[in-house]
């Protein structure tokens, strides 16, 4: 009895002690404890070598311009004027923002619906879908284009197929009207299981009890999706938007390999990443392309920071 | 980012890869058996337009499979959605194997060391870099943390013709450590493991083997990978179908076809088919692509669980 009375008052002292020497790593920081470098060090040395130093060196080459005259010289901010008065890079810098206006709302849209049907339980068979409509991420991007690419085709392609067999006339995808939306397609199919895995994650941490008390109160499945797994899955919409910006401006394996299909159609200035890489590679202006990548890259940044921003203010 | 976004995240982890484990997913074992008696009636209408969905992400699958049974004639005339011919697929696998003295095994050989050194290293670094930030108060910690998530946010492709020329005053393209140093950094990966190393690596474990005299590196070897465990599967997935997909880095690092993985050799036979008096391989180039995607789909199919989990905790990152 009376060691049983004791135990409780004994136990709570004994963690009262236990947590002083729990703390005691803390002092240890004080001390200037450098043995997490060794646990980060080697990451950070691959990192500098290829992303710190990559970036400091395009910054450097942008400063410069290799003429045959005079060599290689300092020329302050005249790449930066030139690239911002260049109608190319205007021009591919216009048609990644449609393409971003138009392609990843749709994206998003559908990946959302897949999602919210996923997770619906209305759905039959709904993991296979799961499966299934993910599976597109796995292909590389090049084998995605390659067969896209001759799907479309006109004389022997699925479209010529159907053009025959139907009597129809559907024009090439590949020609001037459509090409973008031919990309768009192919961008689409490519990622929408992904964004659709990155919702349904987030749709599954909601707590059940949630919806219950929900349809408790007469709420129907439109309204629990409004009012819970909307507001539930904004973060994950937010990644899912910033991602898809970052991927929209960097636009580049798509064209450049349907470029070969469609060499009338798709230019080498067709978005700014296949004009840093053609004036790199077919042009050899080194400083010019090393500063167009600077003014995409920056563009870029701040797009995503807007699309994170927006996304959070809405939160609160 | 407070504590709490972290556990929110850890248990996210949790929960997404928790379903896939059992047969019947765990988290609608008590409270959703309930929610599911409420409409269990499943809707054909919502199954038919998700069924059109299902055939939309399919579709082009399927057709690289008939297509990759034709022969060079017959590809150019049937119907391309449907079977026609002779079966040729053992001939067409036969002949890209063979093509141009086995070029194609080259390549299978070279992305897999892509692959496993690329995507292996770089699970490595970012399960010792995620560990150590997880679980190590250091001068600069918060400093790398800044310059890493900055990282992020900086578009991968923009840095490739900077790294490129770079690579090529260091003397390093055209070598495959000009393919494999870049993958070696996934930041992302890193703060995977960062946050799944909070939990699941108890500091008190941490603490006792310090008692017992266990150097920090022998105490990560022996103790915390095997608790790190299924966060490195993730991680390694990630890194994994990246590398093996990777198209933009190789194109602009690689001019010798002898170092070329399958992505840009593919690129390389359809181009070669398009000019003007080149040999003429799209049923080459068909076969090629389907056994470019075999390994990864299988793979994927595998190992999808993982994924899914690891999407969840990136989910939360916002």
């Amino acid at each position: 009895m009376t060691t049983l009375s004791t135990l409780p008052p004994s136990g709570q002292t004994r963690s009262k002690w236990a947590q002083p020497s729990r703390r005691k790593p803390k002092p240890r920081v004080q001390k200037r404890d450098w043995t997490g470098w060794k646990f980060i060090g080697p990451f950070m040395i691959v990192f500098a070598l290829v992303l710190i130093a990559p970036v400091l060196y395009s910054i450097y080459l942008s400063f410069f311009k290799d003429q045959l005259v005079g060599g290689n010289s300092f020329v302050g901010f005249e790449n930066y004027g030139q690239a911002l008065t260049d109608p190319k890079f205007w021009e591919s810098m216009g048609r990644v923002t449609l393409f971003f206006v138009v392609q990843v709302p749709i994206m998003l849209g559908i990946a959302l619906f897949a999602a919210l049907a996923i997770d619906s339980a209305r759905l039959h068979l709904s993991s296979f879908f799961r499966i299934a409509i993910f599976l597109p991420y796995a292909v590389p991007a090049v084998v995605a284009t390659l067969m896209w690419g001759f799907m479309y085709g006109t004389k022997f392609g699925l479209v010529g197929n159907l053009n025959d067999f139907f009597e129809l006339a559907i024009p090439n995808p590949l020609g001037n009207t459509w090409v973008l939306a031919a990309i768009g397609n192919i961008v689409t199919w490519e990622f929408i299981g992904y964004n659709m895995i990155l919702f349904y994650a987030a749709l599954r941490v909601i707590p059940t009890d949630l919806y219950e008390a929900a349809s408790l109160d007469g709420a129907n499945a439109f309204r629990i999706i409004r009012s819970i797994k909307l507001p539930a899955l904004r973060p994950a919409i937010v990644i899912g938007g910033i991602f898809s910006v970052i991927g929209s401006f960097q636009l580049f394996n798509e064209p450049s390999i349907l470029q070969s299909l469609a060499p009338n159609t798709i230019s080498t200035y067709f978005s700014p990443n296949m004009y840093a890489y053609n004036l790199s590679f077919s042009g050899q202006q080194y400083n010019y392309s090393a500063t167009i990548a600077i003014i995409v890259g920056l563009i870029t940044a701040v797009i995503a920071y807007i699309v994170q921003n927006s996304g959070s203010r809405k939160e609160v | 980012m407070s504590s709490v976004d972290r556990a929110t995240a850890l248990s996210t982890t949790d929960a997404a890869a928790g379903p896939t484990k059992g047969s019947r997913m765990p988290r609608y074992t008590k409270a959703a058996k309930q929610t599911q008696a409420l409409h269990t009636k499943k809707s054909i209408i919502l199954t038919i337009v998700m069924g059109a969905l299902l055939i939309y992400s399919l579709l082009p699958l399927f057709w690289l499979f008939v297509n990759s049974t034709k022969t060079q004639a017959e590809l150019l005339n049937s119907f391309g959605l449907w079977f026609s011919g002779d079966f040729a697929l053992w001939d067409n696998i036969v002949a890209t194997l063979t093509y141009n003295d086995g070029v194609f095994v080259r390549w299978f050989g070279n992305t897999v060391l892509y692959v496993v050194v690329g995507a292996g290293g770089a699970t490595f670094l970012a399960a010792l870099g995620g560990y150590g930030l997880a679980k190590f108060n250091f001068p600069g910690k918060k400093a790398v943390f800044a310059v890493v998530l900055g990282a992020v946010a900086i578009p991968g492709t923009a840095l490739a013709v900077p790294t490129f020329l770079m690579f090529s005053q260091m003397g390093l393209t055209n070598t495959p450590w000009a393919v494999i140093l870049p993958s070696l950094i996934s930041p992302f990966g890193l703060y995977l493991i960062w946050t799944y190393a909070m939990d699941a690596v108890p500091t008190e474990v941490l603490e006792a083997a310090r008692m017992d005299g266990s150097g920090e590196f022998r105490t990560f070897f022996t103790i915390s990978l095997k608790l790190l465990a299924p966060g490195l599967v993730t991680v390694l997935l990630f890194t994994l179908v990246a590398t093996w997909n990777n198209y933009f880095l190789p194109l602009i690092m690689l001019s010798e076809p002898t170092w070329y993985p399958l992505t840009v050799g593919l690129k390389q036979w359809n181009m070669q088919a398009q000019t003007v008096g080149g040999d003429v391989i799209y049923n080459l180039v068909i076969t090629g692509s389907l056994l470019t995607i075999v390994p990864i789909v299988v793979a994927f199919l595998f190992l999808q669980r993982y994924w899914q989990s690891g999407l969840a905790a990136g989910s939360v990152k916002a």
